[in-house]
């Protein structure tokens, strides 16, 4: 019998999201036949999470999924201690979603000093600094089920993944949301007159769409295979960023007409100098029904 | 450095610019102002192919002078308070150095459509300028000294009391230089914009 990786799932403060996001990986059982949850929240294991604490169980990978407060306790052991102590045995650790990464969501639960594992929002935490070089990110709430397993699988065949600055695979994170929407032709010629769930229409200008300024690849890998929310029609919240949640996410926030976070790495005089071009011009085809009857 | 046809180009906009303001724009003809360089018709027709192509380059050639002096202001560690001023004065000061350059945005570029419909679409030709107001308000409403409003009718607002007061000078209807308009012109602006 080949030997499984064996694998840690450890929920922190979470709403086991990504555990869910994780069972729709459509090839789950190929999956568990080269991996092997020692535990799991859902998904049976030989060991307890009793065990878990009690013990050192033998572990390759641990992921941490929820955000990260000493005060939060599993079996009545701190979170941190748990993570103490297979980090010292694992090869590699992986912070799953946002709230293990930036603390997201639950940064704000009534936990001391409630943070991602590495970093509290965008700012690094002093915490777990030795544990850096042997952490990757997959942020996302939930984290996309392909960019868990395939950095899963990056990491059993020693595969070398290059890490932005939050620690996240380039692979997956190197790229904006933007890229891939089928919606793009409408976000290059300024046209928004969107209503959510519709076909048409860019929900950058009005509607309040993070994908030009979200890291992440929801519309490269989609999502069930079939789709992402910008081609379905709502907005990306901004899921993946450390800045997640924000507030208002159906609308853009503007400052005179201008959106007030532009496309990552366009400086405002070309991006002013561009929408001015584009809005100059009524393009009829934008505008009208993409099915028209 | 410009090269020699771009500087040539610019002398050619800067006599047709006078032309337009002594003449009117639609009884000035290239011949004109070929006359008034002493050049060939044949030659001008080397730099610009029309009339109209000539309309267009000089509001874009007004349109980056004058946003090049703005994009200054905007980059400078300011309070909005005083670039209101200070876009005001540069405003005022290109109106008396250079009257014919607001004049023919005013009277020929705002009056004058049809010649600018084909290429110069919407801010097409005015983007430079443009684009420094936009950055002015959007930073002025950022940094929370600006009321956040509709960008028109701030613009409007803005550029239609400036326009106007060019205007009064122009028609020498205005008792005093511009210059002694600026303070209160400054004032009564931003406290129409301000978001006190
Ligand atoms: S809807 Fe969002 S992702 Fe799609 S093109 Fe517009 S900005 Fe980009
Ligand atoms: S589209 Fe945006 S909000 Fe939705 S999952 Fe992707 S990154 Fe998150």
């Amino acid at each position: 019998m080949k030997k499984k990786m064996r694998v840690l799932w450890l929920s922190a403060i979470a709403c086991n999201g990504n555990t869910h996001s994780f069972l729709n990986y459509p090839y789950i059982e190929q999956f568990l036949d080269d991996f092997e949850f020692i535990y799991h929240p859902v998904i049976d294991s030989h060991y307890t999470l009793e065990d878990i604490v009690s013990k050192k169980i033998p572990c390759d990978v641990l992921l941490i999924e929820g955000a990260i407060s000493k005060e939060f306790k599993r079996v009545d052991v701190s979170v941190v201690d748990i993570i103490e102590k297979y980090s010292k045995i694992v090869q590699k650790i992986v912070t799953v979603g946002t709230c293990a990464t930036f603390g997201g969501i639950f940064r704000e639960s009534g936990y001391e000093e409630t943070s991602g594992m590495h970093f509290d929002q965008d700012k690094p935490s002093q915490k777990f600094q030795d544990l850096i070089d042997k952490t990757i990110s997959v942020s996302g709430c939930p984290v996309h089920p392909e960019v868990l397993v395939n950095t899963l699988y990056a990491i059993k065949k020693e595969a070398i993944l290059k890490l932005d600055n939050f620690l996240r695979p380039k692979e997956f994170y190197a790229y904006t949301i933007h890229n891939g929407c089928t919606r793009n032709e409408y976000f290059e010629y300024k046209v928004d007159n969107h209503r959510f769930g519709e076909l048409e229409g860019c929900m950058f200008y009005d509607h309040g769409c993070q994908a030009p300024f979200t890291h992440g690849s929801c519309n490269k890998v989609l999502w069930n295979e079939v789709n992402s929310k910008t081609r379905a029609g709502l907005s990306c919240m901004g899921c993946t960023e450390p800045t997640f949640p924000k507030q208002n996410l159906f609308s853009t926030k503007k400052n005179m007409a201008i959106p007030e976070n532009l496309p990552v790495g366009v400086g405002k005089r070309v991006y002013l100098t561009l929408a001015g071009i584009s809005k100059a011009f009524k393009i009829d085809r934008l505008e009208k029904k993409l099915f028209d009857d | 450095m410009l090269d020699k046809k771009q500087l040539k180009k610019e002398q050619i906009m800067q006599s047709a610019l006078e032309l337009f303001a002594s003449k009117g724009f639609y009884s000035t003809t290239i011949p004109d102002i070929a006359l008034s360089l002493k050049m060939s018709v044949g030659n001008m027709y080397n730099y610009f192919k029309s009339k109209d192509v000539l309309a267009r380059e000089i509001i874009q050639y007004i349109s980056a002078y004058l946003g090049g002096k703005l994009r200054k202001i905007n980059e400078e560690d300011i309070s909005t308070k005083e670039k209101t001023r200070k876009i005001i004065e540069v405003y005022f000061k290109t109106a008396s150095l250079k009257p014919e350059m607001i004049d023919y945005f005013l009277r020929i570029y705002l009056s004058n459509r049809e010649v600018f419909k084909d290429g110069c679409e919407g801010m097409l030709c005015v983007n430079e300028f443009v684009t420094e107001i936009m950055i002015y308000f959007e930073e002025g409403v950022k940094c929370g000294d600006l009321r956040e409003q509709d960008f028109f009718s701030a613009f409007g607002l803005f550029m239609g009391y400036l326009g106007g007061m060019v205007f009064l000078k122009g028609e020498n209807v205005l008792p005093k230089d511009l210059n002694n308009y600026v303070d209160d012109i400054a004032f009564n602006i931003y406290k129409a914009l301000s978001a006190e």
